[in-house]
C-alpha cells in the first residue's frame, strides 16, 4: 500500500492552525451565508433582511423570499457540504484510501437508485421517507462497493476502488434511468438530482440539521479511532482498539451524513474527496483536528459554490454538482496521476 | 485451412445465424405485432401499406444501425483494449464517449438553436462534431496521463475523472435548453436509437465500411503490439506510430458510433472480451468475432429495450450497461 503512505507522512501535527482554519473557516461561511442571502433575482436591501431576521412580516413579499427561500438554502447548502466533506474524512481515514469518498463509492448512485423506486412507486412519499429511502440506497451503493472489494483476490486498493464505484454507479443509475423514463418521473428524478439546494425549504432543514449534529458528533468521539486506523489496522488491533466497533460506528456515521446530504441535495461530487486532502494537508494527519475542520471547509465550498451556481448563468441556475465536479475533477486528476506511481 | 481459422469460421457463422433469427424475431415484436408471414407480404409488396411504413421506415433502419453501431463499438474497444493492453479499455468507461457527447450537445445547442430534432444536413454533420470531441477527449486523457509512458491503470484512472468533468459541463449545457430538448437529450445521452432513420444509417455507413476493414488491414500490427513494445519494436514494427493510427481508427469509430447512438458504454469492454476467450488473442480472427458479438449483443439490448417495459422504451444504453456492468465488476473480481 505505497500510495497511503503520503497520508501518514507528514508527522507534524498543528493544533494552532487548525483552530484558525476552523475561526477563520466560520468568520468565512458566515459571510459567505450572509451574501448567499443577500444575492438573488428579486433585489432585496440589507435592512429588509435584517427586519425579516428580527421582526418578520408575513404580509411583505420580501420577507417572505428571505424567510422560506433563501435562508433555508444557504442553511441547507452550509450543512449538506459540511456533512459530505466530514464523511469522506472519515472514509479516507478508516480505509486508509486517498480516493475513498460518497461519490465516488456509489454511495450517491445508490441513493438515487432507492429514490427513484421510491418516486415510481410511492406516489405520496413524504420528505422523511424519501431520507429514509435515501439512507437506505446510499448503505446499498457503499455496501455493494465494500462486497466486490472484499470478494478480489488483492483487497481494495485505491483503484479497484475507483473502478468498483464506477460500475457500480453505472449499473444502478442506469436502473433507475430505466424506471424514471418508464414511470414517467424521469423530470422529478433528475431535478431532485441535479437540483442541489435551490428547491429547499425548512422541512428539509429540520430534516437534515439532527442528522449533521448526531453524525459530526460521532465523527469527533470516533476522531482518535480513526487516527489510529488511518495508521492500519495491525497497528490499531496492536494498540488495544476494537477495529470491529470503530469500523460500524465509521459506516454508520457515513451512511447517516451522505444519506441526508444527497436526500436532501441530490448528487453533490468531489466535495468529500477534496476536502478533507486539502485540511489533511494543512492540519497534519490527526483526524481530531481533520474532522472539525473539514465540517468547516466543506459548508464554506458548497456555500460559495451555491452562490456561484446562481451568478454563471443569471437567471438559470447552474447546478452545484457541477460547479464542485469542475473544481473537483482537476483535484482528483492530481490524485490519479500520484496514485499511478505505486501501483 | 488450419484448426484455427476453422474454430473462427464456425463461431461466426453461428453468431450470424443468431444475428439473422434476432433479425427476424425483432421485426416482428413492437407495439404493433406483426407475423412473420405479414413481414414476407410487406416487402413483396402484397401486404398492408401500414406494416410497409412500420417496417421499412422504422424497425429496419434502427435495427440496421444497431447492427453497425454494435459491430464499430466492439471494434474499437477491441483496438483500444489491444493498444493500450489494458483489459478494462472501453470508450465508455475512458471517457471518449463523453467528449463526443459534450460536442454533440454543444453542437445541438449553439448552431441548432433550440431544436433537437435534426434536419438532413445536420444528421451528416453530428458524427464530424462528435469526432471532434472524442478526438479531444483522447488527448486530454493521454495527456494527462502521460507521466514517462502510460500506464493501464492511470489511463483508467485519468478517464474516470475526464468522465465526470465532461458530465458536468453536459449537465450545464443540457439544464440551458428547453425541457423539451432537456428530455431528448437525455435520452440520446444515455445511448438510444429511437430516432433513427435512413438518414442516420447512410451517415453512418461510411465510416464502418471504411474503418473496420482498415482495422482488419492493420491485424497483424495489432497482434505485434500486444506482444510488448520491445518484441514490437524488435519485429520492425514502428511502435508509436502504429499505436497512434490504430488509436485514431478507434477513436474515430467510437466517435462515428456516438453521434449516432449515444453513449452506450461497457459493449466496447465486454465484446472484444468473449471475442478472445472464444477464438483467442489472434487479431485476424478476433475482430471480426468481436464486430459479429457487438452488433449481435446490440441487436437484442434494443429488443428487450424496445419490449420489456412498452408502451415506454428504455434506451438501449442502459440495457446495455445492466448486461455490462456486472460483466466489468466480475472482470474486476478475478483480476
Amino acid at each position: 500500500m505505497q500510495a497511503n503512505h503520503s497520508i501518514t507522512k507528514t508527522k507534524t501535527y498543528h493544533p494552532k492552525t487548525a483552530v484558525a482554519v476552523i475561526v477563520s473557516g466560520l468568520c468565512l461561511l458566515v459571510l459567505a451565508m450572509a451574501f448567499s442571502i443577500i444575492y438573488g433575482a428579486a433585489n432585496i436591501k440589507l435592512s429588509t433582511i435584517w427586519e425579516a431576521f428580527v421582526h418578520f412580516d408575513s404580509s411583505s413579499t420580501a420577507h417572505q423570499i428571505i424567510q422560506r427561500l433563501r435562508m433555508p438554502r444557504a442553511v441547507a447548502a452550509a450543512l449538506i457540504g459540511g456533512s459530505l466533506a466530514v464523511s469522506g474524512a472519515v472514509m479516507q481515514g478508516m480505509t486508509r484510501n486517498a480516493l475513498a469518498s460518497p461519490s465516488i463509492m456509489g454511495v450517491t448512485a445508490g441513493a438515487t437508485f432507492v429514490m427513484s423506486i421510491g418516486l415510481a412507486f410511492m406516489e405520496s412519499a413524504s420528505n422523511t421517507t424519501l431520507m429514509l429511502l435515501s439512507f437506505a440506497g446510499a448503505g446499498l451503493g457503499a455496501g455493494l462497493v465494500l462486497l466486490i472489494g472484499s470478494l478480489s483476490k488483492r483487497g481494495l486498493t485505491p483503484v479497484k476502488l475507483a473502478l468498483a464505484g464506477s460500475a457500480v454507479t453505472a449499473l444502478l443509475s442506469s436502473i433507475s434511468s430505466a424506471i424514471a423514463i418508464h414511470f414517467n418521473v424521469a423530470k422529478d428524478i433528475s431535478f431532485w438530482y441535479a437540483g442541489g439546494v435551490s428547491g429547499v425549504q425548512w422541512v428539509n432543514v429540520q430534516l437534515l440539521i439532527p442528522v449533521s449534529i448526531v453524525g459530526l458528533l460521532l465523527a469527533l468521539g470516533l476522531s482518535r479511532s480513526i487516527t489510529v486506523m488511518s495508521l492500519g489496522e495491525e497497528v490499531a488491533t496492536g494498540l488495544g482498539q476494537k477495529t470491529g466497533i470503530v469500523k460500524f460506528l465509521g459506516t454508520l456515521l457515513v451512511l447517516l451524513l451522505t444519506g441526508a446530504a444527497v436526500a436532501v441535495g441530490g448528487t453533490i461530487g468531489f466535495v468529500g474527496l477534496v476536502i478533507p486532502h486539502i485540511v489533511r494537508f494543512i492540519v497534519g494527519p490527526d483526524y481530531r483536528l481533520i474532522i472539525p475542520c473539514s465540517a468547516v471547509m466543506g459548508a464554506l465550498l458548497l456555500v460559495f459554490a451555491d452562490v456561484a451556481a446562481r451568478m454563471i448563468n443569471p437567471p438559470f441556475e447552474t447546478p452545484v454538482g457541477a460547479i464542485t465536479a469542475i473544481i473537483g475533477v482537476p483535484f482528483f486528476l492530481y490524485l490519479a496521476r500520484r496514485e499511478g506511481r505505486g501501483l | 485451412m488450419t484448426n484455427k481459422t476453422r474454430k473462427v469460421m464456425s463461431v461466426s457463422m453461428i453468431l450470424l445465424l443468431a444475428i439473422i433469427t434476432v433479425f427476424l424475431i425483432s421485426l416482428n415484436m413492437g407495439t404493433l405485432k406483426i407475423p412473420l408471414a405479414e413481414v414476407i407480404k410487406a416487402f413483396n409488396g402484397t401486404g398492408s401499406e401500414q406494416n410497409y411504413t412500420v417496417l421499412v421506415h422504422f424497425r429496419l433502419p434502427r435495427m440496421v444501425i444497431a447492427i453497425l453501431i454494435g459491430a464499430g463499438i466492439a471494434v474499437s474497444g477491441a483496438i483500444l483494449q489491444s493498444v493500450s493492453r489494458n483489459a478494462l479499455a472501453d470508450p465508455g468507461i475512458l471517457g471518449i464517449n463523453s467528449g463526443a457527447g459534450l460536442a454533440v450537445v454543444l453542437y445541438i445547442f449553439y448552431f441548432q438553436g433550440s431544436s433537437f430534432s435534426s434536419g438532413v444536413l445536420s444528421v451528416y454533420i453530428m458524427p464530424f462534431a462528435a469526432l471532434l470531441g472524442a478526438f479531444l477527449a483522447t488527448f486530454l486523457i493521454y495527456t494527462l496521463a502521460w507521466k514517462q509512458g502510460v500506464t493501464p491503470i492511470r489511463l483508467v484512472l485519468v478517464g474516470i475523472g475526464i468522465n465526470a468533468a465532461f458530465a458536468a459541463l453536459i449537465i450545464v449545457f443540457q439544464l440551458m435548453m428547453d425541457p423539451n430538448n432537456f428530455m431528448q437529450a437525455t435520452i440520446w445521452l444515455s445511448g438510444s436509437i429511437w430516432g433513427a432513420s435512413w438518414e442516420y444509417v447512410y451517415a453512418i455507413l461510411p465510416w464502418i465500411l471504411l474503418l473496420i476493414p482498415l482495422a482488419l488491414y492493420k491485424s497483424q500490427n495489432l497482434n505485434v503490439l500486444n506482444l510488448g513494445d520491445h518484441t514490437a519494436t524488435g519485429l520492425g514494427v514502428k511502435v508509436e506510430r502504429e499505436r497512434r493510427t490504430l488509436l485514431f481508427i478507434s477513436v474515430a469509430l467510437a466517435g462515428a458510433c456516438v453521434a449516432v447512438g449515444g453513449g452506450i458504454a461497457f459493449l466496447g469492454l465486454v465484446a472484444p472480451h468473449l471475442a478472445r476467450k472464444w477464438v483467442g488473442p489472434r487479431h485476424q480472427g478476433m475482430l471480426p468475432v468481436s464486430a459479429l458479438i457487438g452488433a449481435l449483443v446490440l441487436l437484442v439490448a434494443d429488443m428487450i429495450g424496445k419490449n420489456l417495459m412498452a408502451p415506454s422504451e428504455i434506451p438501449v444504453g442502459l440495457v446495455v450497461s445492466c448486461l455490462g456492468a456486472p460483466y466489468f465488476i466480475y472482470l474486476l473480481i478475478k483480476d
